[in-house]
């Protein structure tokens, strides 16, 4: 299955992954008035160490402790796809205590959100990789290191 | 071709479906249900309160989980485990198996109460139908008095403050949330909920109980319209202490949730397994450990391989917009270092010794929190992570680049 990764050796820490992922799941259609002066609520995030600047989001784990552990039943797995189901969801953020990647947020209704990979919004395939001016971010398919 | 049967019909028992089916898709399977109801999400009575969300979306599962999985779901309660027959009986009727698995849960403590008969509404908060009841019963000018400050009553007490005039939580112990905070975090929480609305009456106890009125130990009396008990809940032993099980203060469970019985399996809130954080078993009541215990015991009753052996006590739980999550196990002052970090509103405590993070506590913003777990339930030595970074903040800073570069780059 085709997934997200991160080259942190390329990343500039821009943020435009953070602002191209606010607006594809914005619903709307003109980033300015999707963003301009409002919270943002992007999916992927990025991180500093020291110099170094690199973006985080949902792994797509194999065997997602999130899945296992929402209180709702909310987080199912479709096709490889760990989805939160939004008017499920309570807002409880277990799936923040387990998510070993700092990888799910609230978002701004207090549902829990993360990376979906773009697949049911406008964009179809996922904007921080579309956006990312340096191929810091790529969509791919990797093989399971051994 | 085997015939497995499932005891309880919780959130472990769907752990335990799903877990079966995952190695045997045609083998037939009998859950027996107490409750008459499909598996629901049992954290979300207090959310129906709320009106957070509605009896339909607490469903854990799509209406055809057990038709899709090929389960046969009856309403009844199990009433002995013959092990000889290998059968269960239940009500007039008996079945079966070749592998069982005890998901029978806990049961809310109700401890002797002097004058308990003369208080006419009372209500334990345990199940969807608690729940229902217990809201039956609410007037928006009922005053409510909760027995037991820890999770399930505070639970209670969000999901029905708004809609009540008064709610009073009274606690043995001298804080909140006893078995999840410490003092520090506890006051924060208190302070918190009492801006809300909520009073207290901590390191004090109900002596004697008169229709409408509570005379506690300390001598303070509170009158009341509507009771809840939640003191406590014990774990659902007897049917496999009838059957021969060893049991402690759950049903014990080795790491592969054998009882020790043969052919007999145990998950959830009704078993003691095994906690890595104290490497001793103890009964781990949250909602993922009966999943994840469910599933590894329908993959070894199906003939599969699983063990759990990093299970640790962690909760989230929020209340009125305030997170807070925590896990592992704290110390005593002295015994380690506790790193302590107050935000606005908020307050976080790391539990650090002999190089490892051992607990945590994090009241506020959370983000990020799932890494601190993570080097609980791995037993991360911190030799391999800054720690200036872990203790600023919960990000993959804190790790060396190699480990993070497979974190994000790999499949995992
Ligand atoms: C109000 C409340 C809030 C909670 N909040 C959280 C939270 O935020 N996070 C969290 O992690 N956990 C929470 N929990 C705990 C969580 O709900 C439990 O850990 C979890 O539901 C346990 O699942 P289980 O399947 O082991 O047991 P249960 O859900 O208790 O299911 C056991 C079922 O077995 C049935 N049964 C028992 N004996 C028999 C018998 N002899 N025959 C047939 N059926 C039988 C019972 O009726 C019950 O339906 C909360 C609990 C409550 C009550
Ligand atoms: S949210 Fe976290 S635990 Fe869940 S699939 Fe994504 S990375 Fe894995
Ligand atoms: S916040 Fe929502 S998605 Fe996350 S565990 Fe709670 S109910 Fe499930």
């Amino acid at each position: 299955m085709k997934r997200v990764y991160v080259n942190e050796k390329w990343c500039l820490g821009c943020h435009l992954c953070e602002y191209n992922c606010a607006f594809a799941n914005s619903g709307m259609t003109d980033m300015v008035k999707a963003l301009k002066d409002k919270p943002i609520y992007p999916r992927v995030h990025i991180e500093q160490s020291d110099d170094i600047t690199y973006a985080v989001s949902c792994r797509h784990c194999k065997d997602p402790l999130c899945v296992k552990s929402c209180i709702a039943g909310a987080i199912s797995i479709v096709d490889g796809v760990v989805k939160i189901d939004k008017t499920k969801c309570v807002g409880c953020l277990t799936c923040v205590l387990v998510c070993p990647y700092g990888a799910v947020r609230p978002g701004p209704t207090g549902a829990a959100q993360k990376c979906e990979l773009c697949l049911e919004n406008s964009c179809g395939e996922p904007a921080c990789v579309k956006g990312c001016p340096n191929n810091a971010i790529v969509y791919e398919e990797r093989q399971e290191e051994k | 071709m085997s015939k497995f049967v499932i005891i309880g019909n919780g959130v472990a028992a769907a752990g335990c479906i799903e877990g079966i089916r995952s190695i045997d898709k045609e083998s037939e399977i009998t859950v027996i249900s107490a409750e008459k109801h499909p598996v629901y999400s049992r954290p979300l009575i207090s959310y129906y309160l709320e009106g957070k969300t509605t009896l339909e979306k607490m469903n854990y599962r799509s209406e055809d989980f057990y038709e899709k999985n090929k389960a046969e779901l009856v309403y009844a309660s199990a009433e002995k485990i013959d092990l000889k027959k290998g059968e269960v009986a239940f009500g007039s009727k008996k079945t079966k198996f070749d592998k069982l698995c005890i998901a029978a849960g806990s049961s809310p403590f109700v401890p002797p109460m002097d004058g308990l008969d003369s208080v006419k509404e009372k209500f334990t908060f345990m199940t969807m139908d608690d729940s229902l009841a217990l809201e039956k019963a609410l007037k928006k000018d009922s005053r409510v008095l909760i027995v037991g400050a820890g999770l399930i009553g505070l639970k209670c007490a969000e999901g029905i403050l708004e809609r009540v005039g008064s709610v009073t939580v009274v606690d043995l112990a001298d804080r909140v949330l006893s078995s999840i905070l410490d003092n520090e975090c506890a006051a924060v929480m208190q302070k918190h909920l009492e801006s809300k609305g909520m009073k207290f009456l901590l390191s004090d106890s109900v002596a004697k109980l008169e229709t409408d009125k509570a005379v506690m130990k300390s001598g303070k009396t509170v009158e009341f319209d509507v009771l809840v008990l939640a003191v406590g809940v014990r774990a659902n032993t007897q049917l496999a202490k009838d059957a021969g099980a060893e049991v402690n203060r759950g049903i014990i469970i080795d790491t592969k949730m054998q009882t020790t019985l043969e052919n007999v399996y145990a998950a959830g809130d009704c078993t003691e397994g095994y906690d890595s954080s104290i490497d001793a078993n103890r009964v781990l009541a949250i909602l993922p450990n009966a999943y994840m215990q469910g599933f590894c015991a329908g993959v070894n009753m199906a003939g599969g391989d699983s063990s759990i052996t990093n299970a640790i006590p962690m909760n989230s739980i929020g209340f009125f917009g305030l997170h807070c999550t925590s896990a592992g196990s704290y110390f005593a002052q002295g015994e380690g270092e506790v790193y302590e970090e107050k935000s606005c509103g908020g307050i976080k405590r790391l539990y650090i010794k002999d190089n490892k993070l051992t607990g945590y506590i994090i009241i506020g913003d959370v983000t990020g929190a799932g890494i601190y777990t993570r080097i609980i339930r791995e037993k991360t030595d911190l030799s391999g992570v800054n720690i200036d970074k872990l203790k600023n903040n919960a990000t993959l800073a804190m790790f060396l680049p190699e480990t993070r570069r497979k974190m994000l780059g790999g499949v995992v």
